[in-house]
């Protein structure tokens, strides 16, 4: 019997009902799965005929079993949605996960319909595209973001998004390096880690993963690391502007940073997905950081920049100068993982990347950054006037506010118990995230504004 | 492609920068900021991190195999400029995807600029309705859940997190010859052990040898027990589809060793005979198998990258923990969802009119390796596959691969893949692909025909 036997009732999956299925009309990312609770997990075999007890006798990789819960942002999903179905009448307003709303510009998503129009034609048909990404795309990706800083077209590696390039990083680093973090930081690096086995196991007192080097980042470090107490890692993960606490590092921080990482011999690898967020003149690249090229890979990502949370792109940078302690070249190993684990963005999204490079895509990108920067601003406006220590919002779309002596938790489920707004509870990020909640600027201007007048009622 | 060498490496220069207020600002993202300029200073150092690198990847014996044929093209190109080449290599895709499928991609790229049509992440593990016309349209008579559907952006890349999934201290089973992915991926995560120069394996992977001998399927009796058993069914390179007996016995062992079976189902669309076309068709699969897939070769989807794996609930480690539980795990840290714009046209693929007209495609490559197949048996010489698989497998006895791809390539101007690029098992015969335009499939046909008559 053939497939196309198998079609014996039409099916109608049309275009409007992928856009209308209840499983995006509150960005439901609902998992139906077992639920999880915290390391507890209950088998869901359903099978029709008989109960089956059968397991094979593969053992579960014990690096996953040192995985505290699910990862943070389904968590805070799953609360979300329980909470709508106490509440079905709220109206949840979403500042939790970094997500973007704003529609993106015209000029991009007309070059993404080009192309998968052109797809349908014998001359603009393209099958594989290099594992690294379209030419044209590196090449302005090279030019743009990293124009005078001797970064070339071979240097940038496109994906599917820096969360994934996270990972790939991780696969070529491999499970005997060890990983410094700031805490508290963007949770795929100690999960990513945990996963490939570079950690001990979590220490539920100090709420962090054996092997880890925490780096403090904290109001009265100015969320810059104390370097001369931190002890020395392989690989050092820093990210500025920074997810969550939203502080953008200075030229003389990162100075001092490469140093750092120069006289430990370490690698460190920069994540500026918020780049365009920073108002002032922070550095946007590493490698504006004189020896950087010897000591640091970049990510990167048009997640923030173009609403591209869905449609998925990002880059790498890695310098030909970057070698590991052999000599050997770490862009050639990267190469490798790239053309074996991965298969390239997808064309269609890479003629986006392209467009949002143009000068008109480059215009349009600002003005919608420029948009969730106001709103970041109105955010931190109002827990200003309430009285709150603030922090972030000018340079990345994060605000961090303190709750000083409060579980974050228990802030962030009062605040949306008693206010339907979702945050993200600071010790999501780590230890160090504990007594901070963070709310980001992403969402609709009346949603942002009718959030924080709530805000306003709650704490006045 | 990689081009560094050794000695560009050593001649590393030192960068200095200064910032120079006066300097217009090119650079639109920095409006605000005085431009860093670059001086040159030309001095010879070379500063090397005290980072280890990965022995894993040191393991790992030349370039992934595509890009090293690659670089034959380019240096054939090089010698013969004029030469009309033709590509049976690279399994890559050529003729156009159908216009509905297109089309949706295109109108749902528009709406991303409109209010309503804008939309951010999606779930990691895919749209709801694509998983579950997965499920209903491609596994209609064997029940799986559209809750097991995961989608991802493409069997390389799920291939890469299933062995993030079962880490370094599983051992794997592979089919001898395989497509490269399966060892290589094994390599880099750490479970492979050494290389053996001698038999051309790695030492902890157990190669189940497949050729015209055993009918292309392993001996099971004479196969250790692993873990994890990678089985490719219709397979890439050999284009054998395997029987149902036979995916009974591979169940049937995988049940006593307690194994799992990682099923490569990228081209069950191929199949013409009663072949099964995915491994659920086998009672008692899903308490022992997972399902890899692809839209590439079913929907000429390679550049635009769209796939799926199936977990089935029933599917538990030996502690009783279910595998979906850690692979959504995984799937929630270490991927964040295929493109929302690829995953509309997988949604039109399986629209009834949809799956019409991706078929339709795969009938023309079919004819395709008709023709070739055709052609090559007309030869005389010894061919494979083909029936259900857009490859061909021809057999060369006593014959090196890389000098019968060579050789090929240097009177034909064919590009194909020398067998023994996909494992030890392949040496002495070639793969063709029988994806193109049928003038350039008749051309090598022609080619073929004038070079060994």
């Amino acid at each position: 019997m053939s497939l196309t036997q198998h079609l014996s009732t039409s099916i109608s999956f049309s275009s409007s009902s992928f856009l209308s299925s209840s499983g995006f009309t509150f960005r439901n990312r609902d998992v139906s799965l077992p639920s999880e609770n915290f390391g507890i997990c209950r088998c869901v075999a359903t099978p029709q005929e008989e109960k089956t007890t059968y397991k094979t006798k593969v053992s579960r990789n014990a690096n996953m079993a040192k995985l505290q819960a699910g990862y943070l942002f389904p968590e805070i999903a799953r609360k979300r949605n329980a909470h709508l179905q106490k509440y079905p009448d709220s109206k949840v307003i979403s500042l939790g996960i970094g997500d973007t709303t704003e529609p993106i510009p015209e000029v991009i998503t007309s070059a993404m319909a080009k192309r998968s129009q052109a797809l349908s034609t014998l001359e603009g048909y393209s099958g594989y595209g290099a594992e690294q990404g379209e030419k044209p795309l590196r090449a302005a990706i090279a030019s743009t973001f990293y124009g005078d800083l001797g970064i070339e077209e071979d240097d940038i590696f496109v994906s599917d998004g820096a969360k994934c390039d996270i990972s790939r990083l991780q696969v070529l680093f491999g499970s005997e390096v060890t990983i410094a973090v700031q805490d508290p930081s963007y949770p795929a690096y100690v999960d990513s880690s945990v996963i490939i086995g570079q950690t001990g196991f979590y220490e539920k007192d100090a709420e962090k993963y054996g092997k880890i080097e925490y780096m403090r980042c904290n109001p009265e470090n100015g969320f810059f690391p104390d370097l001369p107490k931190v002890s020395r890692a392989d690989i050092i993960l820093f990210c500025s502007p920074n997810n969550p606490t939203g502080s953008a590092a200075t030229r003389e921080q990162l100075t001092r940073l490469v140093q750092f990482a120069k006289e430990k011999g370490s690698i460190i690898v920069y994540d500026s997905a918020y780049a365009m967020y920073i108002t002032d003149d922070k550095p946007r690249s590493i490698f504006e950081i004189p020896g950087a090229k010897e000591v640091a890979l970049e990510t990167a990502s048009f997640s923030k920049y173009a609403g591209f949370t869905g449609v998925r792109l990002g880059w790498t940078v890695i310098p030909k100068e970057l070698l590991f302690s052999d000599g050997f070249p770490v862009a050639k190993d990267f190469n490798r993982i790239v053309c074996t684990c991965f298969n390239g963005a997808s064309n269609v999204v890479q003629a986006g990347g392209l467009a949002c490079l143009s000068p008109e895509g480059r215009s349009a990108m600002q003005k919608v950054v420029g948009f969730y920067k106001e709103n970041a601003d109105i955010i931190m406006d109002t827990f200003n006037s309430l009285g709150f220590n603030v922090y972030g919002g000018r340079n990345a779309p994060y605000v961090w506010v303190h709750f000083p002596g409060l579980s974050s938790w228990d802030v962030f489920s009062e605040i949306l118990e008693k206010t339907h707004v979702v945050t993200t509870p600071g010790s999501g990020f780590g230890p160090g995230g504990e007594g901070f909640i963070r709310v980001s600027a992403f969402g609709h201007r009346d949603n942002v504004l009718e959030a924080c007048r709530r805000f306003k009622q709650l704490y006045k | 492609m990689w081009n560094l060498s050794l000695n560009k490496i050593c001649k590393l220069k030192m960068y200095n920068f200064s910032t120079c207020n006066a300097m217009p600002c090119r650079n639109f993202l920095w409006p605000m900021i005085p431009q860093a300029r670059l001086e040159i200073q030309k001095e010879r150092v070379v500063c090397h991190t005290r980072v280890q690198r990965n022995v894993n990847l040191e393991k790992l014996q030349n370039g992934y195999l595509f890009p090293e044929i690659s670089m034959h093209e380019l240096q054939h190109i090089r010698k013969y400029p004029d030469a009309k080449l033709i590509n049976l290599g690279i399994g890559d895709t050529t003729e156009p995807i159908p216009d509905i499928v297109a089309v949706s991609m295109a109108e749902y790229a528009h709406a991303l600029s409109t209010v309503e049509g804008y939309r951010g992440y999606g779930a990691e593990q895919g749209n709801k309705a694509l998983r579950k016309a997965i499920a209903e349209t491609l596994y209609k008579d064997v029940q799986v859940k559209d809750s097991e559907v995961f989608v991802s952006d493409g069997s390389q890349c799920d291939i890469t997190r299933l062995q993030l999934l079962l880490g370094s201290n599983v051992t794997m089973a592979v089919q001898d010859p395989s497509f490269p992915a399966y060892i290589d991926t094994s390599v880099i995560i750490g479970q492979a052990g050494d290389f053996e120069e001698k038999s051309g394996k790695f030492g902890n992977i157990e190669y189940m040898n497949c050729g015209p001998q055993n009918n292309f399927f392993p001996d099971l009796a004479k196969t250790r027990r692993t873990d994890i058993i990678f089985f490719c069914s219709p397979n890439n390179p050999t284009g054998q589809a395997a029987t149902r007996q036979q995916l009974e016995e591979l169940v049937k062992f995988a049940k006593e060793n307690g194994s799992i079976i990682i099923f490569d189902s990228a081209y069950a669309v191929y199949v013409t005979d009663d072949s099964p076309r995915s491994i659920f068709e086998i009672p008692g699969a899903k308490e022992v198998a997972i399902e890899v897939s692809s839209f590439s070769k079913f929907a000429g989807f390679t550049g635009v990258r769209l796939g799926w794996t199936v977990v089935p609930e029933e599917l538990c480690f030996s502690n009783g923990f279910p595998v979906i539980n850690d692979f959504n795990r995984i799937v929630c840290t270490c991927f964040n969802g295929a493109s929302n714009i690829s995953q509309a046209g997988g949604l039109a693929c399986l629209s009834s009119e949809g799956f019409m007209a991706v078929c339709s495609v795969v009938n023309y490559y079919k004819e395709n390796a008709k023709i070739l197949l055709e052609t090559l048996a007309s030869l005389g010489l010894k061919v494979y596959g083909g029936e259900n698989a857009p490859y061909v497998w021809v057999h060369f006895p006593g014959s090196k691969s890389w000098d019968v791809f060579d050789y090929i390539l240097e009177k034909t101007h064919i590009i194909t893949v020398p067998g023994s690029g996909f494992g030890p098992g392949g040496e002495e015969f070639l793969r063709m692909s029988t994806f193109g335009h049928r003038e350039t499939i008749l051309e090598a046909s022609k080619r073929l025909k004038n070079l060994f008559s």
